[in-house]
């Protein structure tokens, strides 16, 4: 029996930088074949990518959830790593922890978590120092 | 709407139905069924990454014959800047211009010429105020077609303006008709020297509606079999190009970017890189990137697949080449208008056809897809005839293909119907007892 929600689940590889951003090209592609409209694909795949890189950067990975319903498509986010102390202040543009080898990357420019709050419907982040961060995003379609 | 035009096409006598064209494509727009190898319409972008990789040259770009030039009472021959690249020794490209004289062309007018031109009119058109940035080159067609299957929106970076080749065929039209008033428009013929079947496709299809000015499109490597014979019989060459350095460069990744004269550029080259720098400029913001150039094939244009060079020894031989020459003889337009035509009306969008138009159906669809890839194996081999074991699923939902296509699926079937009948096991102890019993 299928569910009302296809689930699609990736890997997101702490170790490898160089691929972070690849799930978001593959939620990118499945939603082009649900016929979903370029909008709606174009801020499911950025706050998707902010979220990705950010996992990434900062929590050695995670796992990555992409939900699609008939009135939604939510991502959730979830890591085991040093979670997030002052959630306010991490929500500033421009605010950023990344060390000096992500940024000379181009990367670290404090827009993450405020891209991924941007291009959803709804943000929300849960955390724990030391135990990990789930965020989870909602786009309605 | 209205059938797109392809000019990579498949040879069935000579396709033996192996993976390799299936794995390489970039679109996954072919499948081999029944043996044989067929190309989605579709889905097809001409890039030629199939006939580079068949090896039973089953996979052909499709142009005209130098025949054809027979039609036509006054030939005007236009060199794409790739075709300098093509001979070994060469120190002056006047030879391949009085080359092309020699062999029975009326006038030359050289693509990179019209390309100065071009990149003024770019210059011209960064200018302007309210342009999406960063702002992509319209030049090469296989590029302009993935934009927009794949990469909404970035319809509108592309820039509006029209290519060297066609810009060169207007005015090599009016230079033709204004020189000789006796001539009656059918009498002119614009033959292009193309390095690539993408083009070929752009002049058959009318690029975005826009009624080309190119008659016939021929290849690079048929042109340059006759010119190596023209070119050693002929002396000291009377005729000279007109191009500078910039036009020239443009045969070469990156060429088309210095000549928009600031650094704030990207060149990239070779489609699974062309495709991975669209990804990231569609997912992120690069406010320090104002033009984009990229080009399908690795090298640029030199990297054609109707060419004969090695596309690196092709560079190496444009930069040699282009070294004394003037930077960019043709055109430095004022002001920041760009003269209305040589505008492009715009690009839209081609969607590709998702599993179903009915939202729930196609959700129910992707369910059904992610339940089939789970008893599918991951190894991509193309056994089944499709370029990957997701994009076999989606065939199989979609009712193209039975899932008993995949022959590891099969086979898990197979082992688990004998361990159900370990009697019938050829050459099994259980089987030799029966045998001698009887």
């Amino acid at each position: 029996m299928l569910e009302d929600v296809v689930r699609f689940t990736f890997n997101v590889d702490g170790d490898d930088f160089s691929s972070a951003g690849a799930a978001s090209v593959q939620v990118k592609k499945h939603l082009r074949q649900m016929g979903f409209s370029p909008e709606i694909i174009r801020r499911v795949a950025i706050a998707m990518y902010e979220g990705e890189i950010n996992m990434v950067i900062h929590a050695d990975g995670g796992v990555a959830t992409v939900e699609v319903t008939d009135d939604s498509i939510v991502m959730i986010l979830a890591d085991k790593g040093p979670g997030i102390p002052d959630v306010e202040l991490a929500m500033k543009e421009g605010y950023s922890t990344a060390k000096d080898n992500i940024r000379s990357l181009g990367f670290g420019a404090g827009m993450g978590l405020p891209n991924m709050k941007k291009y959803s419907d709804s943000l929300k982040i849960e955390t724990e120092v030391g135990k990990g961060t789930t965020i989870i995003m909602t786009v309605n379609v | 709407m209205i059938e797109y035009k392809h000019s990579v096409s498949l040879d069935v006598s000579k396709c033996k139905g192996c993976t390799h064209c299936l794995q390489r494509c970039p679109t996954e727009a072919i499948r081999v069924r029944d043996g044989k190898a067929a190309i989605n319409a579709d889905k097809c972008i001409d890039c030629g990454e199939c006939i580079r990789v068949c090896p039973y040259n089953a996979k052909k770009a499709t142009h005209d014959s130098l025949d054809c030039l027979e039609k036509y009472k006054y030939k005007i021959a236009l060199p794409a800047p790739a075709l300098y690249g093509q001979f070994d020794n060469l120190d002056d490209i006047d030879f391949v211009i009085q080359g092309l004289y020699d062999m029975g062309f009326d006038d030359v007018f050289e693509v990179a010429k019209a390309a100065e031109y071009v990149s003024g009119y770019t210059r011209q058109y960064l200018k302007q105020n309210g342009l999406k940035k960063p702002v992509i080159s319209s030049a090469c067609p296989v590029v302009v077609r993935l934009i927009r299957m794949r990469f909404p929106f970035l319809c509108d970076n592309i820039m509006p303006i029209l290519p060297p080749v066609e810009v060169a065929g207007m005015m090599a039209r009016e230079k033709a008709l204004k020189e000789h008033p006796e001539l009656s428009p059918e009498d002119i013929g614009c033959i292009f020297i193309s390095p690539c079947p993408a083009k070929v496709s752009y002049v058959k299809n009318s690029f975005s509606g826009h009624k080309s000015n190119i008659d016939v499109v021929v290849s690079v490597s048929d042109v340059y079999f006759r010119l190596i014979d023209t070119m050693k019989k002929s002396k000291e060459p009377s005729a000279s190009t007109e191009a500078g350095n910039v036009g020239v460069s443009w045969a070469i990744s990156g060429g088309e970017c210095t000549a928009v004269f600031n650094e704030k550029y990207l060149a990239a080259d070779g489609i699974e890189n062309v495709i991975r720098v669209l990804d990231q400029i569609e997912n992120s913001d690069f406010p320090f990137l104002e033009f984009v150039e990229l080009n399908a094939c690795n090298g640029g244009c030199v990297g054609g697949v109707m060419t004969v060079a090695n596309p690196y020894i092709a560079r190496a031989r444009i930069q040699s080449l282009r070294r004394y020459l003037p930077v960019s003889p043709n055109l430095h337009p004022e002001g920041d208008t760009v003269p209305p035509e040589m505008m492009l009306p715009g690009f839209e969008y081609i969607p590709t056809a998702p599993l179903s138009e009915d939202r729930k159906e196609a959700r129910r669809m992707m369910s059904e897809i992610q339940e089939i890839r789970k008893d599918l194996p991951d190894l991509d081999c193309g056994s089944c005839g499709a370029p990957s074991c997701a994009a076999f699923a989606e065939d199989i939902v979609r009712g193209d293909i039975c899932a008993d296509e995949c022959v590891v699926f099969m086979r898990k079937v197979f082992h688990d119907y004998l361990s159900a009948h370990p009697y019938e096991r050829v050459g099994s102890e259980q089987e030799k007892n029966e045998s001698e019993e009887n």
